[in-house]
């Protein structure tokens, strides 16, 4: 489990997050969403450990300030908003890095063949011979999910669940890479790790999600089942517009859902 | 890319391994074989040649087969081999392997292939601590060099380039982010500063200090001797054999900071680690040779085209191109003009220079002011 107990982000004066206790249980797909500047990315940094913050924050059980930058690579993984390259590496030596902690979770002699099964994962496969930098945003946002699955490739390692930490891992994909993407991250927990998901599409949120936190101006607003947080009394508040959860345009007006799709 | 595969399949027919798309290790490796053969081509090329006819291959002979009666090398030859060449051949080596070095593991750190310890001042405050060590040893620092002794100038040295990267971090770094304009722009200030400092210094100078001074200001083999090999040599081959260790975390740094430490790299100690070993591989390099400038951009840069930028075999790959470059430049130098000599910087910089700004041309982004 990931336990957050009244974490605060501060940036020179600014405070950023305040006060949030946040928990992502191993097994569930739970997903921050809100507004843009609500804290989202920066609350997920701080359960990363990337910032400084105040309050305590517990790895299974453990506390995250105390263990060795290994030790939290053993247990989870994090998928940035977006990576930019200054060599000119090729996607494969990108994926691999992701085994450079050593502890994948894979079976002996599956390790060599990690790289190229978690591109076919991500949808990339006959990729790996590619230059990274001269691949498209999305492509590139697929390669770097890519290294973060070898990373934990297994979702359990020596009975510890494991986690991936995905800041909007959709931003820049299409309708079908986004469902494959979500589907993904949905497998993961299946299988017993964590994932906790900054998210701004709230249809994609109602589909994957079993929590949803809700961010607004740095504060842990609602946090529950979808069913219970994305109602309208509590978006309302929160992305300041009105709206209306399960509404349908008017007749005749084109409108997708990513719930009427599939890979 | 198609090129590069049908490359790799070949290479890989040679080695009987298989290869996997965009897997360049193999190659890596190949390469890596073939820059010892380069290197040691050099060396004895560089051992047989220069302004007297002395015949290396008889002392080599004598070295291998022991000195038979009547047929040994002369003993003027001997002279001009064992103390005058092997020496300067060695320090070739251990020079051009720690430029060439400091400057990869530098462009990793910094994450940019511009860095390079001569462009933005290590080299300078190298330098700096050098010449504050000839000119004020006989006064101001006179304890340092009565309790140090012949290792008080490379320590020196190395003291001033530590000073000058970690200035530079400092400045150039802002919350795990270094801006590679700040970084270039805060260099070449430094650079200056130091500069300026040793311009001082030279001023005050007397004759004999000025002797010492001038190869500074170029840089050259030229002073090699056994002794400065002993103070300098133990300083280099520990720096380099420490960076084998900082490849896989330099790997990471290429995705940034905070997914290096994602990735489970202990950053702030691979940074640490990565500066102490080029500042003390670039101020005993300096202690010995000067400034010799864009070795550290040169060879890493050239490297990556062909190999790719992959640490591992990076490192290794550009201490070797680098010694032997460095060799050959030196053997230029020695032959043009003899019995006269060409500072090698000269020839560094007239080659590093025009090749510094086909890379800036080629890929303005990389600046991006």
């Amino acid at each position: 489990m990931i336990e957050a107990r009244g974490v605060s982000v501060s940036m020179g004066r600014r405070r950023i997050v305040a006060g949030v206790d946040f928990v992502a249980r191993p097994g569930e797909v739970t997903a921050i969403v809100g507004p843009n500047g609500s804290g989202k990315t920066t609350l997920l940094k701080a359960l990363t450990g990337e910032l400084a913050c105040e309050g305590r924050i517990r790895l299974n059980g453990r506390d995250l300030s105390a263990m060795k930058p290994a030790e939290a690579a053993g247990l989870r993984a994090v998928l940035p908003q977006a990576t930019s390259l200054a060599f000119p590496f090729t996607v494969r030596e990108i994926v691999r890095l992701g085994l450079l902690g050593g502890r994948t979770g894979a079976l002996a002699g599956e390790s060599e063949r990690l790289p190229e099964r978690a591109l076919a994962r991500v949808d990339l496969d006959g990729f790996a011979g590619r230059f990274y930098q001269e691949l498209s945003g999305g492509e590139q946002q697929r390669v770097q999910l890519a290294r973060v699955l070898c990373q934990v490739w297994a979702p359990v390692l020596e009975g510890a669940p494991r986690y991936l930490l995905l800041d909007e891992p959709v931003s820049s994909l299409d309708i079908r890479h986004q469902l494959a993407v979500m589907d993904i991250a949905r497998d993961f927990a299946r299988r017993g790790g964590g994932v906790v998901a900054v998210l701004h599409d709230l249809n994609l949120t109602a589909m994957y999600a079993d929590q949803v936190a809700v961010m607004h101006r740095g504060r842990l607003t609602a946090y529950g089942a979808p069913a219970a947080v994305l109602v309208d009394s509590v978006l309302e508040r929160v992305f300041d517009c009105r709206l209306r959860v399960g509404a349908l345009p008017p007749a005749g007006a084109p409108f997708f859902l990513p719930q009427s799709a599939s890979v | 890319m198609a090129n590069q595969s049908i490359a790799g399949a070949g290479v890989a027919g040679l080695f009987g391994g298989r290869v996997q798309d965009g897997d360049r290790a193999v190659r890596a490796r190949l390469v890596l074989v073939l820059l010892v053969v380069v290197l040691a081509a050099a060396m004895l090329f560089s051992l047989t040649s220069g302004a007297s006819d002395a015949s290396a291959f008889a002392v080599i002979r004598d070295w291998i087969f022991g000195a038979a009666p009547g047929d040994a090398a002369d003993a003027r030859a001997r002279i001009i081999v064992q103390d005058i060449r092997l020496p300067r051949v060695l320090m070739g080596v251990l020079v051009g392997a720690a430029l060439a070095v400091s400057g990869a593991v530098m462009q990793g750190l910094f994450r940019n292939p511009l860095a390079d310890p001569g462009l933005i001042g290590i080299s300078a405050g190298a330098g700096l601590g050098a010449v504050s060590v000839i000119v004020l040893g006989a006064t101001a620092l006179a304890p340092l060099v009565m309790l140090l002794g012949t290792m008080a100038l490379p320590l020196a040295a190395f003291v001033g380039g530590l000073c000058a990267t970690l200035i530079l971090y400092g400045i150039a770094t802002r919350q795990g982010r270094t801006s590679v304009a700040t970084m270039l722009l805060a260099g070449i200030a430094l650079a200056a500063l130091a500069m300026a400092l040793t311009g001082v210094l030279v001023y005050m100078a007397d004759d004999r200090q000025l002797r010492d001074l001038t190869f500074w200001q170029l840089g050259s083999l030229a002073g090699a001797t056994w002794q400065k090999i002993g103070t300098a040599g133990p300083v280099i081959v520990a720096a380099l054999a420490a960076t084998p260790f900082l490849a896989g975390g330099l790997n990471a740094l290429a995705l940034g900071e905070a997914t290096a430490g994602h990735l489970g790299i202990p950053v702030q100690r691979l940074k640490y680690t990565a500066i102490v070993s080029v500042s003390a591989a670039v101020g005993a390099a300096v202690a010995v040779s000067g400034g010799i400038g864009f070795v550290g951009i040169v060879v890493p840069h050239v490297l990556r085209l062909a190999i790719g930028p992959d640490n591992r075999y990076l490192l290794p790959a550009s201490g070797l191109l680098g010694a032997a470059l460095l060799l050959l430049a030196d053997a230029l130098c020695r032959t043009v003009v003899a019995p006269a000599e060409l500072p090698i910087g000269i020839v560094t910089a007239a080659v590093g220079g025009p090749f510094f700004l086909w890379i800036l041309l080629r890929k303005r982004g990389i600046v991006d002011l």
